[in-house]
């Protein structure tokens, strides 16, 4: 079917994953207020919610599998990139989901916003995949970010949650600020917010230098914040701590999956004829992102912290990338974003269950021999460990060959060099865990603080993403296919540098 | 051109003669009876002066906030009402849809008991 917008119709089409999770999103929350409170825990709710997500899946999936646009100009993007990105958020939303169903309850929270919220904030993040406008780029970050915001002080009981929701609030809504202003800069100088039409500005040379240049450094300010890159990351080792852990898995994996889907749109289309400009300062954007996030992983102690800085490291990454913005580096950063969301939210599932569905155990003592009493959970959050840590075997290492291959393609030959010494540096701070896990004792009175059980849905998600990360790293060709015709889509008609 | 502006500076002349109107035939018109509360600066209904950090009642925000979306609505809605003939249905569709939204808005806070003034 093709999408030329002659008849009304076509919008919803173009919008139909959003408008599923837009109206599933309103039933939970009705759904969440017409019980009465005292009626249970509220799964039920949750199970609704991840209803929904498989039915955008699917309304995805047609739209992958028979729908195309006409032309490149319309304000939401119909190609295969969206798509495959719109599956990396639900699949990250819907994990989220899972590790929250007993943490919601045990907490107390209030189900029917969380899960809402959850719904709504990857609306948002579809239309930051989606969009080739920067308003609805601007439009869909605020959308995903105002449900993160609630969600990261969800918990009202507990002082550290309303401390990392204010503090994500207050520093988020500066960045928006920055990006908008960007934008403004940007569409003053190219006419234009429409981001092919930007790009045909930009190659036509008819645009304004001096609010141009200024425009695009503050847009790459707005970004570098939202994929919490340094020195733009002050935030989120607080945030990412105080928030409660489900919530953290979801920021730390579908958020910056979406800023960066975001951002890669924004500068591979529309900025390529600028590269020249903006390359040099995200080298070295990247560069610091990935030396300072896993030097000071180092040396935390909570690993909900390490975990905070891993991310941060892993964003720099990503960013090489960005500065290698060429096919092969494109396709590299939506596989790697797959697997990553599956890793880390992985890995919060097992903080999660070690802290008893509460925000207890987080220190890394809490570990300690975790793998001789819990010998499943111990193997599991090993193996997802040595994933983030890019161990050979695992879908970790094949994402991040393919993103070195990327920058090896624009010859980024000093960057490769950082992120591979860099990674070097990571194995210390993720086989610390391991090493606690498995070679120490447990700390005194850790038989009363064991995690009871795991719940049944989260030992369903940690064994199938487990699972899918080590078939992923032996026989990554299909994932990797689809990775790679999703980013070819991406420039249909900028394609200029090479 | 520039005639097409003349209604737009009467609407300008309208609302400055409107406001100072008002003003003024109030301050002449009125019965003075000043108590310590009228003296005040206005300030919403709040104590003007003191720390800032004070506690007050969170249905200041609730009035606020049901007003913001309400009058929201209204703005968005005018515009298409003046023209919902020539536009068609897609356009009442979308409208429809975005009534429905701020509908179940409603309903979430009325559930919620945000209505409730006790």
């Amino acid at each position: 079917m093709l999408l030329d917008y002659s008849s009304s119709f076509h919008y919803v089409m173009a919008l139909l994953p959003e408008l599923v999770l837009t109206v599933w999103g309103m039933v939970v929350l009705i759904a969440g207020v017409s019980r009465k409170q005292r009626e249970g825990p509220g799964q039920e709710l949750g199970w609704l919610a991840l209803a929904g997500l498989a039915l955008a899946a699917v309304t995805n999936g047609w739209l992958y599998s028979g729908v195309s646009e006409a032309g490149t100009g319309a304000m939401i993007a119909v190609d295969r990139f969206r798509l495959f990105a719109n599956w990396v958020f639900i699949l990250g939303a819907g994990m989220a989901i899972v590790i929250s169903l007993s943490y919601v309850a045990r907490q107390r929270l209030q189900a029917g916003e969380y899960y809402s919220l959850i719904l709504f904030a990857v609306v948002g993040m579809m239309f930051m995949g989606s969009a080739r406008d920067l308003m609805m780029i601007f439009l869909g970050l605020e959308l995903m970010s105002i449900g993160i915001y609630a969600l990261a002080g969800f918990n009202r009981r507990d002082r550290r949650s309303a401390e990392a929701g204010l503090k994500y609030f207050l520093l988020g809504a500066f960045a928006s600020g920055f990006l908008l202003f960007g934008i403004a800069l940007v569409y003053g100088a190219a006419g234009s917010t429409n981001i092919t039409a930007v790009a045909a500005a930009v190659q036509d040379g008819t645009t304004v230098a001096g609010l141009m240049i200024p425009g695009v450094a503050l847009l790459a300010t707005g970004f570098a914040f939202k994929v919490s890159a340094v020195p733009f990351h002050m935030w989120v080792p607080d945030v990412y701590e105080g928030a409660p852990t489900p919530v953290t898995a979801f920021m730390a994996a579908s958020v910056k999956a979406a800023a960066f889907v975001a951002f890669l749109r924004v500068f591979m289309v529309g900025l390529d004829g600028l590269y020249e400009q903006w390359a040099n300062i995200l080298w070295w954007i990247a560069a610091v992102t990935m030396v300072a996030g896993n030097v000071i992983a180092l040396v935390q102690s909570s690993v909900k912290r390490m975990l905070a800085y891993s991310s941060i490291a892993h964003g720099g990454y990503l960013l090489v990338a960005i500065v290698a913005a060429n096919d092969t580096a494109a396709s590299g950063l939506l596989f790697y974003l797959l697997v990553y969301t599956i890793m880390t939210i992985g890995a919060f599932a097992v903080v999660v269950t070690v802290g008893n569905q509460s925000e207890a155990n987080a220190r890394i003592e809490d570990y300690g021999g975790l793998g001789w009493r819990k010998p499943v959970l111990g193997v599991l959050m090993t193996v997802l460990l040595l994933s983030l840590a890019g161990f050979p075997g695992t879908a970790g290492f094949i994402a991040k060959y393919h993103l070195l291959l990327g920058a090896a393609e624009s010859r980024l030959w000093y960057l490769i060099v950082i992120l591979v010494l860099s990674t070097v540096v990571s194995y210390w701070y993720y086989l610390r865990v391991a090493w606690y896990m498995w070679m120490k004792e447990a700390p005194p009175g850790a038989d009363s603080a064991d995690p009871a059980i795991t719940p049944f849905a989260t030992r369903i998600v940690l064994v199938v993403s487990v699972a899918i990360i080590i078939l992923a790293g032996i026989f990554p060709d299909a994932v990797l296919e689809l990775a790679a015709g999703s980013a070819e889509s991406l420039r249909g008609v900028a394609g200029g540098r090479q | 051109m520039a005639k097409s502006y003349i209604p737009l500076l009467i609407i300008l002349g309208v609302t400055v003669l409107n406001a100072v109107g008002m003003a003024v035939a109030s301050h002449i018109l009125n019965p003075r009876r000043p108590t310590p509360q009228k003296a005040m600066p206005y300030e919403s209904g709040m104590i003007p002066l003191g720390d800032t950090r004070h506690r007050f009642s969170i249905k200041f925000y609730m009035v606020a906030i049901s007003f913001i979306v309400f009058d929201l609505e209204t703005i968005f809605l005018v515009p298409w009402a003046v023209r919902v003939r020539e536009l068609g249905w897609g356009p009442f569709v979308a409208v429809f849809f975005f009534v429905v939204v701020l509908a179940v808005g409603l309903v979430y806070e009325w559930k919620k008991g945000g209505l409730e003034w006790e």
